[in-house]
């Protein structure tokens, strides 16, 4: 796997805290691999909605990877939940179902951003520097991130 | 059926698995199918409900799926590891059929996709008239990939929009 310049947070340098929701193992497994290589930390993750609003509010975890569509509560659904508690919540949709609809309901529901499956690296790499940007977080050496282009 | 139906199937199942296999791919066979389906290995089911009902499975024998395995994850998976694999299948379909729901979306079809289930019985359902399946065979380097694809558009203004579509 490629090479990327760690995203830390800037006010304490520690690595970023990611939560990953997927009802998938094998797709968290691969997007904690990735995240990971970003210098993040993974700390918890969660197989639905309803386990993602709980995890969020026990970890407090600086973003979230969330799939769409999940069993019990689908990905959309838990987002507009926990921004609505936490409206700080920095949540990145991570989906195979990228049509326009669906996009527009998660950003309106307060998703930051969202990523289409399969996953390239680099494209959620600049993602994440993106939605963390505002708040502080920095990209040691960024301009140097192998295949940081799309 | 349709091949405006079918054709995101065969573009996506080409694009995801080029990308994840970093190798090309190449359609081996497309042929339609009444018979009851027979699973040939580890299979996914996922369904699709709205104005496109009907179902997609993604099946795979399990060389292929071991290595399709361990190409997606980046390191070696056994045999041993059934449950890792099985979850590969479903991911791999999951992808496949989500970008394909994502163009036919994007050009008007409104449904709901469902999350993959394993498919475990020997043998589906026999198709119908109206749910005929196609089934599409793909090439890859990590061995051949098969998916059985049975649709039936229920939405109303089909003629309006197969006019527009020109």
């Amino acid at each position: 796997m490629e090479k990327f310049a760690p995203v830390t947070r800037s006010e304490d340098g520690q690595p970023v805290r990611y939560l990953i929701v997927d009802d998938s193992v094998f797709a968290r497994k691969n997007l904690a691999r990735m995240v990971e290589t970003f210098g993040g930390q993974v700390i918890g993750e969660a197989g639905d909605g309803v386990s993602a609003i709980s995890e969020y509010e026990r970890l407090s975890p600086d973003i979230v990877l969330m799939d769409i569509t999940m069993p019990q509560m689908e990905g959309i659904e838990a987002a507009e939940k926990i921004v609505r508690d936490h409206p700080g919540a920095r949540i990145v949709m991570v989906s195979s179902v990228g049509y326009q609809e669906n996009i527009v309901a998660a950003l309106q529901r307060g998703a930051r951003h969202f990523v289409q499956k399969p996953v390239k690296p680099e494209v959620l790499y600049e993602v994440i520097k993106y939605v963390m940007r505002d708040d502080g977080t920095t990209a040691h050496g960024a301009a140097g991130a192998a295949g940081a282009g799309a | 059926m349709r091949m405006d139906l079918i054709q995101p199937f065969i573009n996506s199942a080409d694009a995801v698995l080029a990308q994840g296999l970093e190798s090309p791919i190449t359609i081996e066979n497309l042929t339609m199918d009444e018979e009851a389906y027979r699973r040939k290995g580890i299979a996914a089911e996922v369904c699709l409900a709205g104005e496109i009902e009907g179902r997609i499975i993604f099946d795979v024998d399990l060389g292929t799926a071991l290595q399709l395995a361990s190409r997606l994850a980046g390191v070696a998976v056994s045999e041993t590891d059934e449950e890792l694999v099985r979850e590969a299948v479903c991911e791999l379909a999951n992808q496949i059929i989500g970008n394909a729901v994502t163009t036919l979306n994007d050009q008007g079809f409104h449904f709901h996709v469902r999350p993959p289930t394993l498919h475990t019985s020997e043998q589906g359902s026999k198709s119908s008239e109206d749910t005929e399946a196609l089934v599409m065979g793909f090439k890859t380097s990590s061995g051949n990939v098969f998916m059985n694809v049975a649709l039936r558009y229920q939405g109303r203004g089909a003629a309006e929009r197969t006019a527009a579509a020109g």
